[in-house]
């Protein structure tokens, strides 16, 4: 293996102290506290400043609005517009899941229901929020675009208990989604 | 001249060395191999490492190649003109010609100096075309499809299938979720039409009610009108299924298959000792399906066997031992630990003489626990040691008239003829109160031996090891909680003598035991031995090799997962002799 030597940089008596670079790093900190005092922080308006630095005020002033797009969130589950539920609890996020958050007991759809031809879906479908890692490969495999990561992110509870989140909590965050692929339409 | 050089030459042709025993020369993928004559080209194509992709061809069944996913490219030497010689190369093999259209694996068998080419253009081609054909009417309901995950089309579309379909016209519809049975769900979109369940019905079942009614694309598989599939050889055809058509109810959306974990072991519902792969995800089974051995039980098993494995994790599972503190109707009874339960109770049973001391045990135990239930009687220093019978009716394939899986290991270990002889002086005994204590170990006396509560309520000392609650625990002073078939290690005899392996696929629940570590410590108590000898179920399995002379030589790694023959008796499994009635017909393969 090849060694190479490095050249330490030469210091002069100045530097070798460091006394020059604390006054340095003084002054610079100081600017930015008067800048933050007269409001004028860089980047204090694009970011929402409370008024003192770039800092906002959780939980009075809240981020949301400038979440982007792309923002994983919680995941949930989803109905459409026909009001199906669209999760056939193909246990395949279950499986894809690295800290295994999720648990599925699957369950067969009563004949008089009028999504019958469904045949399957999830009985219980249990996210424990404790676990989840927010990766979305859960949205990203599931076959019939049930569950999505949605922007919530104040997932909060005294219990353990109260971070797992059912089917019912998770079909009220998710709601109704439009737009996606029906695939069980008529022709099924 | 030439001649004679040519006559000793041919004797040492590959044909002829073949010929000389019984096999015929294939080249598979440009290797030579040897075959036996009559085998077919996809057998042969197994034997020799490839493997052909195929739906309806099952070694065990006949082959209608009806599917056509196995086509293969096959090549014979060209037929030489009137009075020409064939020509050889160096190796003396014919040059191959070969054929330009494809042929099916499934059913042609395979001849001297053919070849086979399993790729290829041409090959690639046709298991692309017939992929296609195949997915043209598939629902693609794989997401609520049980058989997700060991279904062929979905194996063989990622190896051989376009990705996306062509296909832009309607889908034909078939009828969906169709009960056509009390264990059997058949959904007719899903269905490629092999024809494998109406084949195992005909062949092996005897109980041909499947059939193809309608013609072309709206070929449809349905149940005679009259009828229904309910043969106790059903669920076979769901295993058999190489799709989801035909699914179990009892597995029926329980979980997907990529979930379990399979675990070889044994059934333990007859004699015939059918070999199983136990499907467990955690601590719960969620299937059983059977495992091929050809000397056992072939590919097949009965649904009722099948089935019995929902008690394991039922609310009448033992799972602390108890002692009763009070009462007889109702009996009270506490939780208690282990190590008190056994030295409270084999000190109360020094208390009785030996004479008035009998055990119970039960043909449903392994050799290991029935070789220390034989060492308890000797520690107690009693001679009364009786199993309980199980007789019922047998049918015509698996199921043996010896419900009790392991008669003729119990035979062996307590070297005995008739091992179920004392049961009913037993019974008289504990009538009359000539028996004090008794020891019942995996058995319920009230429903299965003809014994009365009214009997077993004057005993002094009744302990029981069971796995579920039952009537005798009711009369019981100990209920020890004991492992089920799926919990526990060790080896049974099948009724044809054949030594196979108990595996574990679950957790014990709770504080139940392992049989053979309740009956090491009760006779440890029993004897106030201290130093634990056995720690291992292959400590047990060492000194029964030791003692038996059956079993000599062997250890439990040694019996393997198909078994090992250890006694010759004359009984023989139905089923295997029709299949290899069939397979001396020539009718099958496997």
């Amino acid at each position: 293996m090849a060694v190479i030597k490095l050249q330490r940089p030469k210091l002069n008596f100045g530097e070798k102290i460091y006394f020059g670079a604390l006054i340095k790093g003084f002054f610079l900190t100081m600017t930015h506290a008067v800048k933050s005092l007269r409001g004028k922080s860089a980047g204090a308006d694009s970011l929402a400043s409370s008024g003192l630095g770039v800092t906002m005020q959780f939980p009075e002033q809240r981020w949301d609005e400038h979440l982007p797009e792309y923002y994983r969130g919680a995941p949930t589950l989803v109905t459409d517009e026909q009001g199906r539920e669209r999760c056939v609890s193909c246990q395949l996020c279950e499986f894809i899941c690295p800290p295994k958050a999720i648990k599925i007991t699957p369950g067969e759809i009563p004949s008089d229901d009028p999504w019958a031809k469904v045949e399957k879906r999830p009985k219980e479908f249990d996210i424990d929020m404790i676990r989840c890692i927010y990766c979305g490969m859960c949205e990203e495999v599931c076959p019939e675009q049930a569950i999505f990561l949605r922007k919530d992110y104040l997932i909060t509870g005294l219990k353990r208990a109260d971070m797992v989140h059912d089917k019912d909590k998770l079909y009220q965050i998710g709601g109704v989604r439009t737009g996606l692929v029906n695939k069980w339409n008529e022709l099924k | 001249m030439s001649d004679t050089i040519s006559a000793t030459a041919e004797l040492n042709l590959p044909k002829d060395l073949a010929a000389a025993k019984g096999m015929v020369n294939v080249e598979i993928d440009g290797i030579w191999h040897q075959f036996p004559k009559g085998t077919r080209m996809i057998e042969a194509c197994r034997q020799a490492g490839t493997f052909v992709p195929h739906y309806c061809y099952h070694p065990k069944l006949s082959s209608p190649g009806n599917c056509r996913m196995c086509l293969v490219q096959m090549g014979m030497p060209p037929r030489p003109a009137p009075g020409q010689e064939p020509q050889r190369d160096d190796t003396g093999y014919e040059p191959i010609g070969w054929i330009p259209r494809p042929v099916i694996a499934c059913a042609n068998t395979i001849s001297e100096n053919m070849g086979i080419r399993t790729s290829g253009e041409v090959v690639e081609k046709c298991r692309e075309g017939v992929m296609e054909f195949l997915l043209i009417n598939h629902p693609l309901d794989c997401p609520i499809c049980d058989q997700a995950g060991e279904c062929l089309l979905q194996e063989n579309s990622v190896e051989h299938g376009r990705g996306v379909s062509r296909f832009v016209d309607m889908k034909v519809k078939k009828p969906k979720n169709v009960d056509i049975g009390p264990r059997i769900r058949l959904d007719d979109e899903r269905c490629i039409l092999c024809s494998r369940c109406i084949r195992f019905m005909d062949e092996v079942a005897g109980d041909p009610v499947l059939g193809f009614t309608q013609r072309g694309t709206h070929t449809t598989l349905t149940v005679h009108p009259d009828r229904l599939l309910d043969s106790n050889y059903s669920l076979n055809t769901a295993d058999l299924c190489p799709v989801g058509a035909l699914t179990s109810n009892d597995f029926r959306f329980q979980m997907r298959v990529w979930f379990l974990k399979e675990t070889p072991t044994i059934d333990v519902n007859c004699g015939s000792g059918t070999n199983i792969t136990v499907w467990a995800r955690g601590n719960k089974i969620h299937r059983i399906t059977p495992r091929r051995n050809d000397e056992v039980n072939s590919c097949w098993m009965p649904d009722s066997h099948r089935l019995n494995f929902h008690y394991i994790d039922s609310d009448a599972r033992l799972t602390e031992p108890l002692a009763r503190s009070g009462g007889v109707s109702p009996a009270v009874f506490s939780p208690i630990p282990w190590p008190e339960t056994l030295k409270t109770a084999a000190a109360k049973l020094k208390t009785i003489a030996p004479e008035n001391i009998a055990i119970i045990a039960s043909a449903r135990m392994t050799n290991e626990e029935l070789f220390l239930t034989r060492s308890l009687a000797a520690a107690l220093g009693t001679g009364s040691l009786s199993l309980v019978p199980r007789f019922a009716e047998a049918d015509a394939l698996l199921v043996a008239a010896d419900r009790n899986p392991n008669t003729l290991g119990a035979k062996l270990i307590l070297e005995t003829e008739d091992p179920f002889a004392t049961l009913d002086s037993i019974r008289e005994g504990v009538r009359s109160g000539a028996i004090k204590a008794l020891i019942v170990l995996g058995e319920d006396l009230i429903t299965d031996a003809g014994f009365l509560f009214a009997d077993l309520a004057n005993l002094d000392f009744l302990l029981q090891s069971h796995i579920l609650a039952n009537p005798t625990a009711l009369a019981a002073h100990w209920v020890l909680p004991a492992a089920a078939f799926a919990e526990k290690r060790g080896s049974m005899v099948n009724l044809s003598g054949r030594l196979q392996r108990l595996n574990r696929a679950v957790e014990l629940p709770g504080q139940a035991r392992d049989d053979w570590e309740i009956l090491r410590d009760l006779t440890l108590a029993v004897t106030e031995e201290t130093n634990v000898a056995r720690h291992h179920i292959e400590d047990v399995f060492k000194s029964i090799a030791e003692a038996i002379p059956a079993f000599t030589g062997l250890t439990l790694s040694k019996i393997g997962h198909h078994g090992t023959q250890i006694a010759a008796t004359d009984y023989q499994i139905p089923l295997l002799a029709n299949e290899r009635a069939r397979k001396a017909a020539g009718l099958i393969n496997g």
